[in-house]
């Protein structure tokens, strides 16, 4: 089990600014009041697109049980990560101590069924609470089968999903980053003339296939990315990540470590952005020229982000008089209470509101930019209290994660679902595309007006 | 009798079993104003609420205690009293299911003594009813937790004796995990055809069939047993068992109440869709009614129009226990073969088979079992969609959770017109598997006009 220092270490990240103030997301969680997953969901979420990896959940039924395979994360090739895999630890193993041995059985059965590229050990709250020696058991297990097994030590019990994408990135970097080297590049990739650059992306989790919105330009454009860690990738791409001459840190501020550390050991740059909305997207692309330095790549995203702008612009034209001066009141996590902000202005929409529940404050002040320092930000996670600012605001829709469909539908209100294992891609270009089109499906559809209605009966009661 | 087969294998690949407390948490779904508490880190609740609304597409009454690193180790009875005291306030549930996880029982949570210190310390909270249900991960499955919880909902909301005072056109239902919304719908109608009155435990009928309230969004849960009907349930004439599993808590019942019970395994197929009936009407004292028989009549039809396709069908049928016995006897009436069966845990239902063996294991097993005895047809939840694509099968969809359609909890598989439609269904998929005989031109006739 890890001891609370080293939760407390992982929680300081220096390159947060919140660090140097205190951040709700943290504080303690209030029994009979709590939403949201926690340590062990954070870090196999982090984990879990390694696409050609076994990712075994050592515990009992309780955490695979009702969690396995309902990720949207999408892979091009390598399926094995969509197979569930747990010791499923039974009493027996519990009373007994059995877990360890059970544990090397399991990752031994696992190598010889499935031969993963690697086995990465999710540990949960029972056998931490036991105190199985799990890393010991990896290392026999390595040793044994002649494959990487990585323990992920993060009991739920530890914290919430953020800190467990914070202890995912730790094990990535002291356990995988820089035990390989890049292949080269396929006979026939490079084209004269244009100089390639190795980039990565971190915190990209290609939900529903949205970062193949994407991945065609960085082609256009000479970046090659060694790793976009950790959606479709290879457990090879992710130990090569050290060789990178750029890092953009994607999603969730909690993955920020990978990218300090990469620039202090390797002195690799990176920068935070965003491929939601137009603005975001064409920044992030011309961030990466910036930080590579190279005026020929400058060159070719100035005429990419102008070509692909104005594409959308064109498909935009007829949806944007139908979602002008809309209000939308959005509600998410951390780095997309400023992104979805951001894609929302873009198409005009009226931002009423946004929720920075996990927030950093890095994150609020990139909303005060957006927004004004007006700006409402809603703390609490509460759903009750999000459909009463609803009400106040005037919003016409609420935007926000998987947790508040069903409140808001039966609110008889618009919604539209951003969370992580919606099965529809908004990033890039396309994907604001897709985002407009899908917000003015949500907003016109026929159905509000009509479940709003009394019946008939109701009326001539009134009447009566 | 079915030899249970249980091989030691030491890691579980693509589950079939789902956790004890997801199946006690939606025992409490079934109930009026209730909120299930979880016992465990904040991960437990919101991965089974997510579970829940995936599979019923509704909002999901489930809070958490939040254990964290510091009542993980120091001991978590304050936060299971902070929870109850923050619920109520926030809340006001009339009945909190209070649901101990593994970790909680790996602690050491001693549950009687944290209510007891609950109700010290909030004794204006006295109204507020709290069913503690002991349902570990490192055990049973989900309809195994499911039961015990209908058993402590009947321990500690139930009544302790007999009653003095009789209503002689009530009758208690005691639905199992296997029933959806859509199963206790038709249920209560067939129950209501003859006069009577059903009171359901769980009602799941009542509370996630999916209907749109005037007050939009509740915290709780959106119908259910009301508490009262649960400390009247001695007052009914009978009570009615569907499902093994229940059996216990049925027994608990008449224990107390000296209530005659009627036990049914399933009522998917004819003659206990047949029994069902005759049961009502004995304890109603009237016909069967003109409707009913007419239901009955259309079940034969669809039997005989059906046989053929289906006769002979191999079917790899995958389930917790109840509804895996329930499938078996349906699926054997309508002459299909179940090649492969295999159980999420052990549970009552298996003992009384009529197949060679039942095999407690997970998909990896289904999926070989499949394939090595030519299954024709899968039936599981939603994780054997991946499964029936690899094998080229189509699927039947049944358990939980089922996740990639919509109304599979609406679709009622009990009574004569659910078992009618169930029989459509898989007729239907076997229609669409058979393989014509691929046209053939003669050479000679290779110029001809096609």
């Amino acid at each position: 089990m890890r001891s609370t220092d080293q939760i407390a270490a992982l929680k300081s990240e220096p390159a947060c600014a919140h660090n140097a103030k205190g951040k709700s997301g943290c504080a303690r969680p209030q029994p009979g009041a709590t939403q949201g997953g926690c340590c062990f969901d954070g870090a196999r979420n982090a984990l879990l697109p390694i696409a050609d990896a076994a990712h075994i959940v050592h515990g009992p039924i309780g955490c695979a049980g009702s969690s396995w395979d309902n990720r949207g994360t999408r892979s091009s090739g390598a399926e094995l990560y969509r197979i569930g895999m747990t010791t499923d630890l039974n009493d027996l193993d519990v009373i007994m101590g059995q877990g360890e041995k059970r544990l090397l059985a399991a990752i031994g059965q696992a190598v010889e069924q499935y031969d993963p590229a690697a086995v990465f050990v999710y540990v949960t709250c029972v056998p931490a609470l036991h105190g199985d020696d799990v890393e010991a058991v990896c290392k026999a297990a390595a040793a044994r089968l002649g494959r990487p097994v990585i323990p992920v030590d993060c009991a739920g019990f530890y914290g919430n999903k953020n800190l467990g994408n914070r202890i995912a990135g730790d094990v990535i970097y002291r356990h995988v980053i820089g035990t390989a080297e890049p292949a080269p590049p396929p006979p026939g990739s490079e084209r004269p003339g244009l100089t390639r650059h190795d980039v990565n992306l971190i915190g990209e989790w290609n939900v529903g296939g949205e970062f193949w919105n994407m991945a065609p330009l960085f082609d256009e454009l000479g970046l090659r990315l060694l790793c976009t860690f950790s959606g479709d990738s290879r457990f090879h791409e992710v130990r090569t990540m050290h060789r990178a001459e750029a890092n953009m840190v994607v999603c969730s501020k909690a993955m920020i470590h990978v990218a300090r550390q990469l620039r202090e050991d390797w002195g690799t740059p990176y920068f935070e952005g965003s491929f939601y909305g137009l603005a975001d997207t064409s920044r992030s692309l011309s961030d990466f020229s910036r930080l590579l330095g190279d005026a020929g790549l400058a060159a070719r995203t100035e005429a990419l982000v102008a070509r692909e702008e104005a594409r959308v612009a064109a498909a935009l034209a007829p949806l944007r008089p139908r979602l002008a001066g809309k209000r939308a009141l959005i509600f998410t996590g951390g780095y997309k209470s400023w992104s979805i902000v951001s894609a929302m202005q873009d198409l005009g929409l009226e931002v009423v509101a946004t929720g920075t529940e996990k927030s950093t404050e890095e994150d609020k002040a990139r909303i005060r930019a957006l927004m004004g320092t007006g700006a409402r930000m809603i703390e609490d996670n509460d759903q009750r209290a999000l459909l009463r600012i609803f009400a106040d605001t005037g919003a016409d829709i609420l935007i926000a994660g998987d947790r508040y469909i069903y409140p808001t539908l039966k609110s008889r209100l618009p919604f539209l679902d951003i969370d992580h294992v919606r099965a529809v891609g908004y990033a890039g270009y396309a994907g604001m595309i897709e985002l407009a089109r899908n917000l003015d499906r949500a907003l016109a559809s026929p159905v509000w007006r009509q479940v709003a209605a009394p019946p008939p009966w109701a009326a001539a009661a009134r009447a009566a | 009798m079915a030899a249970i087969l249980a091989p030691a294998k030491a890691l579980a690949v693509n589950p079939l079993k789902v956790s004890q407390p997801v199946g006690a948490a939606l025992a409490f779904l079934g109930l009026a104003r209730c909120m299930p508490l979880e016992h465990g880190a904040r991960g437990c609740a919101a991965f089974n609420k997510l579970f829940f609304m995936r599979h019923f597409r509704e909002p999901i009454a489930l809070q958490t205690t939040a254990m964290d690193q510091v009542t993980t180790i120091l001991g978590a009875d304050e936060s299971v009293v902070e929870a109850l005291a923050t619920l109520a306030a926030r809340d006001q549930p009339e009945v909190v299911g209070l649901v101990a996880t593994g970790l909680a029982e790996t602690q050491g949570a001693d549950i009687p003594r944290t209510i007891a210190a609950f109700r010290a310390a909030h004794p204006g909270l006295a109204a507020m009813a709290v069913v503690p249900v002991s349902a570990t991960d490192t055990q049973g499955c989900l309809e195994s937790g499911y039961a015990l919880a209908v058993e402590a909902i009947l321990d500690h909301l139930g009544p302790a004796v007999p009653a003095a005072r009789r209503r002689p056109r009530q009758v208690n239902l005691l639905a199992s995990s296997m029933l959806c919304p859509g199963d206790i719908d038709v249920l209560r109608a067939w129950i209501e055809a003859f006069g009577l009155e059903a009171v359901v435990l769980p009602d799941l009928g009542d509370s996630l069939d999916g209907h749109l309230i005037e007050a939009g969004f509740s915290t709780l849960t959106y119908g259910g047993t009301p508490r009262p009907a649960i400390a009247a349930l001695a007052q009914s004439a009978a009570t009615l068992v569907i499902g093994p599993s229940l059996e216990r808590a049925a027994r608990r019942l008449a224990e107390r109440t000296g209530l005659p019970t009627h036990s049914f395994a399933g009522l998917s197929d004819l003659a206990a869709c047949d029994s069902f009936t005759h049961t009502l009407a004995a304890i109603a004292g009237r016909p069967v009614p003109p409707r009913l028989c007419r239901a009955r009549d259309r079940l034969l039809d669809a039997m005989v129009d059906c046989q053929f396709q289906l006769g002979g069908t191999r079917v790899a049928l995958a389930a917790d226990p109840d509804l895996l016995a329930a499938l078996t006897v349906f699926l054997s009436g309508m002459g299909m073969e179940v090649v492969a069966a295999v159980a999420s845990a052990r549970g009552p239902a298996l003992a009384g088979l009529e197949l060679d063996e039942v095999l407690v294991g997970d998909f990896e097993d289904l999926e070989r079992l499949a394939r090595d005895r030519h299954a024709e047809l899968i039936i599981a939840n939603s994780h054997g969609a991946p499964v029936a694509a690899r094998l080229g099968l189509p699927l039947l969809r049944a358990g939980f959770p089922v996740t990639d359609v919509y109304g599979a909890p609406s679709l009622a598989s009990v009574g004569y017109d659910g078992s009618r439609r169930l029989l459509f269904e898989l007729a239907n998929l076997m229609l669409g598997q058979y393989r014509e005989i691929a046209p053939y031109r003669s050479r000679y006739r290779r110029d001809a006009p096609c």
